[in-house]
């Protein structure tokens, strides 16, 4: 243990901690802004870089950045000394004096750290003025807006971008005043390997990456009488949606965010857990097909576009492994434009699909080619969690007083299998429900597959289906897909199926969640409200769904049909990386 | 040839000596500044006169690396290895070659200019009246062909390591480097001892040694000079240091900027390694030791220690927060050791001689030699290499000869844009590490830049600045917008626009970067602002409160007049590169100010002193 004092108190730490933690121990808050730690995922930024959390210790020639120097033992520290105070305050004097001040416009008005810290700090004007750093605006991608006016160089994305996610899109380039983060050559994020899965957007403390917006897409389709505009909901936005609305993380809100949706004026409320279930119906068909035949094993999941374009471009040898069943999003959006089209005697021309995701890549999907018939797309528009709360708040819905409505028929019924999509390992424990039952031939009781649950990066378990020893892995972070992928690459572990969701902790923390700011225990009551709505489910497993066995009977057949291959499924493209 | 023991080498060594050698040896300077001066064809000249006259066996040419003497370049030096006689010749010029083999080394050719020796050889204990320098660092540098093993071998070369593998165990190399009180050359001033001693300490399967050869200061070529002229001696005490720590792998990150350096060292490696110098088993001692190059890409933060590891790693050469030390954890996370080249060529005279010896150059702090560049408004621009302690006065007056056109000297920079100034009142200072940082300046790696009273102040302060702000790798607040407001306020009094507010608030800012930064570079990179405020504050208040330029120098706060010395000879008008001067023949010109760049030609044109600098 190490014995240090900080502003005249004396705190015991343990060996490697920082100052920082160690005044975080005696409820000191010294103020940060690169630094950030989700403590669940076992992630750190430490880059030391914007020296605002700068103290000072005794003995010290200069100021010490709390946040990456060790405690030691005998350390006097002051953070509250006038040189530690005229310090920070300079940083962020020379912060603003590089930053848009354009604060009321902001996407992140209120949501900014650097804004909260001027105010946190009380600096009222900026001393030091001078040149601004000026760029373009990256609009290249569907998903992700990058305006680097107002990058502070804190290299958050970075960090998610490589360390988390291993894409290796964003890195700093150029140097001293010019210096600034960006895909290589300051190139578009459009010409990179990005796979816009957004965890940079949650990373970024200031407003200069975003999500692409559509919201005003969305108002201009609602409004007009000639279309008939169908809106699907992601399971993991209704865990999380309440938070912009002040509701204690982890409320469950479907309800009130149907009867919104119905006030915002779509024609039909829907659920992407209805395709969700569908997806389990043509996935599970093939994993059972997969296994049984003992071939092209491990059949992976392919739900997640983030994850699918880190696989076209990082292992484009491995693209046969992904199962072909397309995601949710886009079975839902196939299914509107064939099935409910033909039931209204609507042409698909005339139906507009919105879907509401916890995810930007999931804007990026829609718009891949073969998601299109004629160039009219399945999935129209798609909106984050953030931007539908952003839409409620505008059409001045209060969202708390609202009360529970039900989604509309036939498109929006489904089961406790399908919400826990939301969750990592949600896909792979609703897969197992259904093949458990398909291959004993019975109705199984025990379907709470706990192995697989959790916020883990890399879950293992062995799962008795049935009589069949099912090896099978859930992974969610990027990274975390990487190792795995290579162990298997290199014949150090062998599975039948495995869950792969870009983000870590799967679409509860999704790029186009609620800001979290760094706060973990907001995603720990997410997962927990993903499955408590399972419990709450009166059906469990996705083959349960009557919706669901009703499409077949009466339009797909059986699952894995041509019918349903025709529609449901897809294929993959290796890409490059550069 | 493999030289596979200590008793080899001796042998090998004895029969280089005994071998039958010409009288007389002509030395060459090669290095990339004696090529660039135009040394290649006097070469040339000299090779064909020796073959047109047959004298090969007479004059033995030697082609050598840097011999410091850029105010003479091209310079060669003329030997009798019998008598020891020896002449040094500058600004050689083809036609002169033949006179000057005529003369041999016993008398001076006519027709030519000789360069005075001021440097003597601590090692070989010379007699050392009337010379200021010491040569330690650079004693191969300029005396051997470094293209040639053996040229180094019969100076000593691979003896230190010799006695470091076979009779000294690990501990004790890194004890006598201790002992010596070596500290690093690079500008830091860290005891090289004691770094080698924590890496020692590591308990892990590899090490790393690696030589930072990102020499990137305005005005410094230290570096550059040693590995041209002596890169055997870098190689040798990579292994040296490689076998005190335990480390199998030296890496030298050279920027790609120094070709010859390069060829120069890919040649050693490759001799080294051929005769077992190098590679595996090193002298029968079952100690290994490989060495490779990396280039640099220029980057000035690269010459940071963390940010050089990333580089090689293939990063970005950003620096890292320290801890953990790259003697802790460094390249690939393994134990790393970064020493400047110069730091490095000062080990094998220390393991040789020892490190009592050592401590008998320089000062009681700081011992042994350092190598400068003497650069700037001073008559004889060069290398120079002087005991620690050595006067600041001494450097300027002897060596450097005085100040050009003997104007008024103002003050000198040391350690480059990461320094301070010097001035006139503090020109008796004897330069070690503590006495630099005393006066707010710093020894850098060694470039000294000589300022006359042409030369104004804020205008040098802002020079530097604008280079730590091109060569920041905008990592940190401070450096990466803090530099730039520097700069920024030092345009503004450049441009007569400062005020009082500008000055108070260009010291704070110089301070708190000082303070905050996070590494090396951004923490002395406001030391040129705060040490011409200290020292030349007065001239800071003539731009902001008086807008003059004391210097002449800031062209927003100059004009340039015409007064009635003027007789019309329309010299001026002629020069003008925007032809804003008018005026008939014989008549007194004029310059249209609304035009006028301030670039000064007419000023200088003028023979009849009717331009006025206002």
């Amino acid at each position: 243990m190490i014995n240090l004092t900080i502003n005249n108190m004396p705190v015991q730490v343990t060996e490697g901690a920082t100052i920082l933690e160690a005044a975080n121990k005696l409820g000191i808050k010294i103020p940060t802004l690169c630094h950030t730690r989700l403590d669940c995922f076992n992630v750190e930024h430490r880059s030391g870089s914007c020296r605002i959390c700068v103290v000072e210790v005794q003995g010290r020639p200069n100021l010490a950045p709390s946040c990456c120097t060790p405690a030691m033992e005998g350390m006097i520290v002051k953070t509250n000394s006038i040189r530690a105070i005229n310090a920070r305050r300079t940083m962020l004097d020379l912060l603003l004096s590089d930053h848009p001040k354009d604060c009321l416009t902001c996407e992140k008005n209120l949501n900014c750290q650097l804004q909260a810290l001027a105010h946190e700090l009380d600096l009222h004007h900026v001393l030091y003025k001078g040149e601004q750093s000026t760029y373009n605006k990256d609009l290249s991608s569907r998903s992700i807006v990058r305006d680097l006016d107002k990058c502070i160089m804190c290299r958050r994305c970075e960090t998610a971008c490589n360390t988390v996610q291993t894409v290796g899109v964003l890195s700093g380039v150029k140097r001293g005043f010019e210096a600034v983060v960006a895909p290589a050559d300051l190139r578009p994020l459009s010409e990179s390997q990005c796979v816009f899965c957004g965890q940079c957007v949650l990373a970024c403390p200031v407003g200069a990456l975003t999500e692409m917006s559509y919201k005003y897409d969305v108002w201009k389709a609602i409004n007009d009488e000639t279309k008939t505009v169908v809106v699907q909901t992601a399971p993991a936005v209704r865990i999380a949606i309440g938070e912009e609305f002040d509701m204690e993380p982890g409320s469950i809100a479907t309800g009130k965010m149907v009867t919104a949706l119905k006030m915002m004026g779509f024609d039909k409320v829907f659920d992407t857990d209805f395709a969700a279930d569908l997806t389990i119906m043509e996935e599970t068909t093939e994993l059972i097909e997969r296994v049984t035949k003992n071939e092209n094993l491990p059949i992976l999941t392919s739900c997640c576009p983030g994850w699918v374009k880190f696989l076209e471009h990082q292992f484009p040898e491995l693209i046969y492994m992904p199962s072909s069943a397309k995601s949710p999003q886009q079975m839902f959006g196939a299914i509107t434009k064939s099935f409910y089209a033909e039931k209204m005697g609507l042409k698909r021309e005339d139906i507009i699909v919105v879907s509401v995701m916890p995810c930007l890549a999931k804007k990026y999907e829609a718009s891949r080619e073969e998601f299109s018939t004629d160039g009219n797309p399945d999935v129209d528009i798609v909106i984050s969690t953030r931007e539908l709360a952003d839409m409620i708040k505008e059409a001045g819905i209060i969202f708390d007083r609202l009360e529970d409505s039900q989604y509309d028929s036939p498109l929006g019924e489904s089961t406790g299998a399908a919400v826990i999509f939301g969750a990592t390992g949600g896909v792979l424990e609703a897969a197992l429900r259904t093949a458990a039952d398909w291959i004993a031939q019975k109705d199984i009781k025990e379907i709470d597959f706990e192995a697989v649950r959790g916020l883990e990066g890399i879950k293992e378990a062995t799962v008795n289906v049935a009589g069949i020893e099912l090896k099978a892995a859930v992974c969610s972070g990027l990274g975390n897909a990487r190792a795995l992928l290579e162990r298997i690459q290199r014949g150090e572990a062998q599975y039948h199926a495995i869950e792969i969701m870009a983000c870590p902790g799967g679409c509860l923390n999704g790029g186009g969640q609620p800001y979290i700011h760094g706060d973990t225990t907001i995603l720990e009551k997410r997962l927990k409200a993903i499955y408590q709505d399972d419990q709450n489910a009166t059906i469990r497993k996705s083959h349960e769904n009557p919706s669901i066995k009703a499409l077949y009977e009466e339009y797909l057949g059986k699952p894995g049909s041509h019918k349903a291959h025709e529609l449901l499924h897809t294929g993959y493209t290796p890409r490059k990386c550069w | 040839m493999t030289i596979n023991s200590a008793e080899a080498l001796k042998e090998h060594v004895a029969k280089l000596k005994s071998a039958a050698a010409p009288e007389t040896k002509i030395l060459v300077s090669m290095g990339t500044c004696g090529i660039a001066a135009g040394t290649t064809p006097v070469l040339e000249a000299i090779n064909k006169y020796i073959e047109e006259k047959n004298l090969q066996n007479a004059f033995e040419v030697v082609e050598v690396g840097c011999m410091g003497l850029c105010h003479s370049e091209p310079s060669i030096e003329v030997i009798n290895t019998v008598s020891g006689n020896s002449i040094i010749y500058g600004d050689v010029s083809e036609v002169q070659v033949q006179a000057i083999i005529d003369a041999g080394a016993d008398e001076i050719a006519r027709g030519t200019k000789t360069v005075e020796r001021t440097w003597y050889y601590p090692e070989k204990e010379e007699n050392t009246t009337n010379a200021i320098q010491a040569k330690v660092v650079l004693k191969n540098s300029g005396r051997i062909n470094p293209e040639v093993l053996d040229d180094y071998l019969v100076n000593d070369g691979y003896g230190a390591l010799a006695k470091a593998l076979c009779e000294m165990k690990p501990q004790e190399v890194v004890d006598e480097i201790i002992a010596s009180g070596l500290r690093g050359r690079g500008g830091g001033g860290f005891p090289t001892g004691k770094k080698w001693q924590f890496a020692a300490a590591q308990k892990t399967d590899e090490k790393f040694m690696i030589c930072n050869a990102d020499e990137g200061d305005p005005g410094a070529f230290m570096d550059r000079a040693v590995l041209e002229g002596d890169p055997h001696s870098v190689l040798e005490a990579m292994a040296i240091g490689g076998y005190a720590v335990g480390a199998h792998t030296g890496v030298i990150y050279i920027r790609a900027e120094y070709p010859l350096a390069i060829k120069r060292l890919r040649i050693a490696i490759e001799q080294a390694e051929k005769a077992g110098l190098l590679g595996k088993n090193i002298f029968g001692s079952g100690f290994d030791f490989n060495i490779e190059l990396k280039y640099g890409a220029g980057a000035f933060v690269c010459g940071e220690e963390t940010a050089l590891i990333h580089s090689i790693e293939g990063m970005r050469g950003e620096p890292t927060f320290k801890p953990p030390f790259p003697a802790v954890q460094g390249l690939w996370k393994k134990p790393t050791i970064v020493n400047n080249v110069e730091t490095y060529a000062n080990i094998g005279a220390i393991i040789r001689k020892g490190a009592n010896w050592f401590k008998t150059i320089g000062t009681a702090g700081s011992p042994g030699t350092k190598v400068f560049a003497l650069a700037g408004k001073i008559n004889k621009v060069g290398l120079v290499e002087v005991p620690m302690g050595t006067k600041l006065k001494d450097m300027i007056y002897t060596l450097g000869d005085g100040i050009v056109d003997g104007k008024k000297f103002k003050a000198v920079q040391t350690g480059g844009p990461s320094g301070g100034c010097i001035t006139a009142s503090m020109i008796e200072t004897e330069i070690d590490y503590e006495s630099l940082k005393a006066l707010g300046s710093m020894m850098g790696s060694g470039g000294m830049i000589v300022m006359d009273e042409d030369d104004c102040m804020v205008n040098v302060a802002k020079f530097f600045l604008e280079f730590t702000l091109d060569e920041s790798c905008g990592k940190c607040t401070p450096c990466r917008i803090g530099n730039k407001r520097l700069f920024e306020m030092l345009e503004e009094i450049c441009d007569g626009r400062g005020t009082m507010e500008t000055l108070d608030k260009l010291k704070s800012l110089s301070m708190t970067i000082k303070d905050t930064a996070l590494c090396g570079l951004g923490q002395t990179s406001p030391n040129p602002v705060l040490s011409t405020i200290k020292n030349f504050e007065d001239e800071y208040l003539a731009h902001i409160n008086e807008q003059r330029c004391p210097a002449g120098v800031c062209t927003s706060l100059i004009s340039y007049q015409i007064n009635d010395k003027c007789v019309g000879c329309t010299l001026c008008a002629r020069n003008c590169p925007v032809n804003c001067i008018s005026g008939e023949k014989k008549q007194l010109h004029e310059i249209d100010q609304s035009k006028c760049i301030k670039c000064g030609v007419c000023f200088q044109a003028c023979k009849f002193h009717a331009i006025d600098k206002i």
